[in-house]
C-alpha cells in the first residue's frame, strides 16, 4: 500500500496503539531550553526517577539569554536563575548542554540542524512550537508542552494521535524578490492562522524542490502559524549535500548505510492525503502583514484589506483600504528560528552593501548561533553592517518574542523577519509587521515599508 | 491543581474573541519561573491591566459580575507558542473548563495534561452561550465528562474526547504513570530501532 512521507516514518515510531486511543510514538531526538524544562525536571525528581535517555537529549540557552555582553552574568535575576537551572539540571542528569559561551550555542531550531543533530527519518521534538523547523530534513518534529518534555525525559515516548495530512505543493518559479518567507507568508494568508489546524503538512513541488535547506527550514517553521502540527519536506540531494560533514551527521560507512534509508522518505506516487492544495509560484509577491496574526498579510504592493479585524488594525493603528507600502517603520529585526541563519544575513549584506540605514530607524541583527556569528565574522558581513549602522548582536531568540531586555517599545513599528505579529508579541504594545529578510533589509534602508522588486 | 475532573456545574466568564493566541493568555516575558504555580495573576495580563497595574475596566476578567470555573472563547483558542505556562495560568486562576468551538492543537494537549477540559462545542451553541451568559452572567452552565455533555437550559451538546484521556481525566492518571508502565515495551522496542 502507498504511504506518505509523514506515514513511513510515523509507522517505524509507534511502539503500541491503545485502543480508541492515542498511539506511544517513540522519539529519537529531544532538544530542551531553559523556559520549557525546568518543570519537568522538577516533574522528574518528585517522582524519584532519572532521566530515561539523557544523551537523546541536547540543550541550549536560548529563549531569554541577553544578546549583548554574553560574557557578563545575566543582570536580571529571573534569567539568571532560569539560566543556571538549566546548567544545574544537564549537570546532574548528564546531558549535553551549549550554554552560553559555547561555540554551539544558539537557537535551537538553528543549532540541531547546523550540528547535524537533526536528520530524515527522525521522530524530534522540544518545548517549543517552531520544532516544526527540522521537518524540513524529513523527519517528524513537532512542539510539545512542558508535561509532555518531562514524559519525554522519563520514558523517551509520548502519547500521540495521529494526525491528518495534508499536501501542499507550490509548483513553478519564483518571481524576483521573492523568496521563501514569502511562500510561507503567502500560503498561510490564503488558509489562514488556523486554516492547517489538526494536520501535518508535506510540502512540495517544484518550487519548494528549488529551495536551499535555509529555505525550506523557514517553510517548515512557521507550519504551527497556521495551526499545524507541524511541517515537512522530503530529502533529496539537497538535504544529503547540507548534511554531509556536519558535526553529528553518520560518517563513513554508517553515512552509506543511513543515505540508503534516507532516499527511501519520500511520499509514495498514489498515497493519499486528507486534504491537497496546489499553488502557482507565479502568483507569490514580496508579502508583509499587517494584523496581529500570520494570516493577515498581503502583497507589499498591495492594500489592506476592507474587510481587515477592526480589533487588529486598531492595535496596529492602521486603516482599513490603505496601502501598506511607504508606511514609516521605527525598527528593524532580523534574527530568530525563522530567518537568522547564515544565508538570511548573506542575503541581507548582499543588499545592504555601501548603503546606510535610514535616519531614526534601529536596527537589529541577531544571529541564529555562534557559528552563524563566526562565520559572517568570517565573511565580513560584521563589517558590511557595521558600515550601515546596524547593531549586530549576539546569538538567541531576542525581540521575537521579548522575554528578555530585547523589547520594542509600545506603539513602535517594527518590521521583523521572525514568526508571529500577536499583540505584545515583541513588547507591551509594540506593532510587528512580518516579512522576509529582503523586504526587512529594503525597511531599513528606506525607513519604510517597501517593495524589494524597485530596488533589484 | 486538582486531579481529576467528572462533573463541573458553574457560572463562565465570556472571552467573546477569536484567535486567542498563548501570548495573550501568558506574555513571554513572565514565562521566566521555574515552577508550576503563581501564573494566574498574570492570566491576560495585557488586555487585564494598563502598563501601571491598574486594572482595564473594560476587560471582561475585572467585570465583577463575571465568574466562574468555565471559560468560554471564541474559535481557534491557544494558538500560536507550545507553552503550557498558558493551561497553568488559566487552571491556577480558578477555571477547570475552557470552551470554544476550535482550539489549537498544542494547546489541548497541554490543557488535558493539567486536568484542565477544552470542550469543543459547534460555532451556533458556542453563540448561544456568549447570548446566554452576556445577558445574564449567572446562568449556569453543566458540564459531564463521563456522558460527554455539555448543558445550557434545556440544550445539550455533546463533544469528543478519546477514551484513554477521559479514562485519565476522570481517575486522576497522566499520561507519565501510563509510560512508564510500559518500560518494558519501549526498551524491546529500541533493541531493534
Amino acid at each position: 500500500m502507498p504511504k506518505t512521507l509523514f506515514e513511513k516514518i510515523w509507522d517505524r515510531h509507534v511502539i503500541k496503539t491503545i485502543d480508541g486511543g492515542p498511539s506511544v510514538l517513540y522519539i529519537d531526538k529531544h532538544l530542551i531550553h531553559e523556559v520549557t524544562s525546568p518543570q519537568a525536571f522538577k516533574g522528574l525528581e518528585k517522582r524519584g526517577i532519572e532521566v530515561f535517555r539523557p544523551k537523546q537529549i541536547v540543550a541550549t540557552a536560548d529563549h531569554n539569554v541577553p544578546t549583548i555582553d554574553q560574557h557578563l552574568p545575566i543582570k536580571e535575576e529571573l534569567s539568571r536563575i532560569q539560566v543556571q537551572a538549566l546548567v544545574d539540571n544537564t549537570k546532574k542528569h548528564h546531558i549535553d548542554l551549549y550554554g552560553l559561551g559555547h561555540p554551539y550555542q544558539g537557537i535551537v531550531h538553528v543549532i540541531g540542524p547546523e550540528l547535524g543533530i537533526t536528520q530524515p527519518g527522525m521522530t524530534i521534538v522540544c518545548g517549543d512550537s517552531h520544532t516544526s523547523t527540522h521537518g524540513a530534513f524529513g523527519a517528524i518534529a513537532f512542539g510539545i508542552g512542558t508535561s509532555e518534555v518531562e514524559m519525554v525525559m522519563a520514558t523517551q515516548c509520548l502519547l500521540q494521535s495521529k494526525p491528518k495530512l495534508m499536501r501542499i505543493n507550490v509548483e513553478g518559479t519564483l518571481n524576483k524578490g521573492v523568496i521563501s518567507k514569502d511562500i510561507i507568508l503567502y500560503i498561510i494568508a490564503h488558509i489562514s492562522a488556523s486554516g492547517a489546524t489538526g494536520y501535518f503538512v508535506e510540502y512540495a513541488g517544484s518550487a519548494i524542490r528549488s529551495l536551499s535547506m535555509e529555505g525550506r527550514m523557514t517553510i517548515c517553521n512557521m507550519s504551527i502559524e497556521m495551526g499545524a502540527r507541524g511541517g515537512m519536506i522530503a530529502p533529496d540531494q539537497t538535504t544529503f549535500d547540507y548534511m554531509k560533514g556536519r558535526e553529528f551527521a553518520p560518517k563513513g560507512a554508517e553515512w552509506d548505510k543511513k543515505l540508503a534509508e534516507w532516499k527511501q522518505l519520500y511520499s509514495d506516487e498514489n498515497a493519499t492525503f486528507d486534504k491537497e492544495i496546489t499553488i502557482d509560484a507565479a502568483n507569490i509577491e514580496p508579502m508583509i502583514t499587517y494584523g496581529t496574526n500570520p494570516g493577515m498579510g498581503v502583497s507589499v504592493a498591495g492594500n489592506i484589506p476592507s474587510t481587515a479585524d477592526p480589533k487588529s488594525l486598531d492595535y496596529m493603528g492602521l486603516t482599513a483600504g490603505a496601502a501598506i507600502k511607504g508606511k514609516k517603520v521605527d525598527y528593524v529585526f532580523i534574527g530568530s528560528c525563522t530567518n537568522s541563519r547564515i544565508e538570511d544575513l548573506r542575503l541581507v549584506a548582499s543588499f545592504v552593501k555601501g548603503k546606510k540605514k535610514a535616519a531614526g530607524v534601529e536596527v537589529w541583527v541577531v544571529p541564529g548561533s555562534k557559528q552563524v556569528e563566526q562565520q559572517a565574522i568570517k565573511e565580513g558581513i560584521d563589517k558590511v553592517f557595521e558600515a550601515a549602522g546596524f547593531n549586530l548582536r549576539q546569538p538567541g531568540c531576542s525581540a521575537c518574542l521579548g522575554m528578555n531586555e530585547d523589547k520594542i517599545p509600545a506603539g513602535k513599528y517594527c518590521i521583523s523577519t521572525s514568526n508571529r505579529n500577536f499583540e505584545g508579541r515583541q513588547g507591551p504594545n509594540a506593532r510587528t509587521l512580518l516579512a522576509s529578510p529582503l523586504t526587512a533589509a529594503v525597511a531599513a534602508i528606506t525607513g519604510e515599508v517597501a517593495d524589494i522588486r524597485e530596488f533589484i | 491543581m486538582s486531579k481529576s475532573i467528572d462533573k463541573i456545574t458553574s457560572t463562565a466568564v465570556p472571552v467573546h474573541l477569536e484567535n486567542v493566541d498563548t501570548d495573550q493568555i501568558i506574555p513571554a516575558r513572565f514565562l521566566k519561573a521555574t515552577t508550576r504555580d503563581g501564573f494566574g495573576d498574570n492570566l491576560f495580563r495585557d488586555w487585564r491591566y494598563n502598563s501601571d497595574g491598574t486594572p482595564k475596566k473594560d476587560f471582561v476578567l475585572n467585570n465583577p459580575i463575571y465568574s466562574g470555573k468555565i471559560l468560554v472563547a471564541g474559535k481557534n483558542f491557544g494558538c500560536g507558542s507550545s507553552r503550557e505556562h498558558a493551561a497553568w495560568a488559566i487552571k491556577d486562576a480558578g477555571f477547570d473548563v475552557v470552551v470554544s468551538s476550535f482550539f489549537a492543537d498544542i494547546f489541548s494537549n497541554n490543557a488535558l495534561n493539567n486536568f484542565l477540559l477544552p470542550v469543543t462545542v459547534s460555532e451556533e451553541f458556542l453563540q448561544k452561550l456568549f447570548t446566554a451568559i452576556e445577558k445574564d452572567p449567572k446562568t449556569i452552565i453543566a458540564v459531564d465528562l463521563a456522558a460527554q455533555t455539555i448543558t445550557l437550559g434545556g440544550r445539550s451538546e455533546t463533544f469528543g474526547i478519546n477514551n484513554y484521556k477521559k479514562t485519565c481525566l476522570l481517575n486522576g492518571y497522566d499520561d507519565i504513570d501510563y509510560l512508564l508502565s510500559i518500560r518494558s515495551d519501549i526498551e524491546e522496542f529500541e533493541r531493534s530501532h
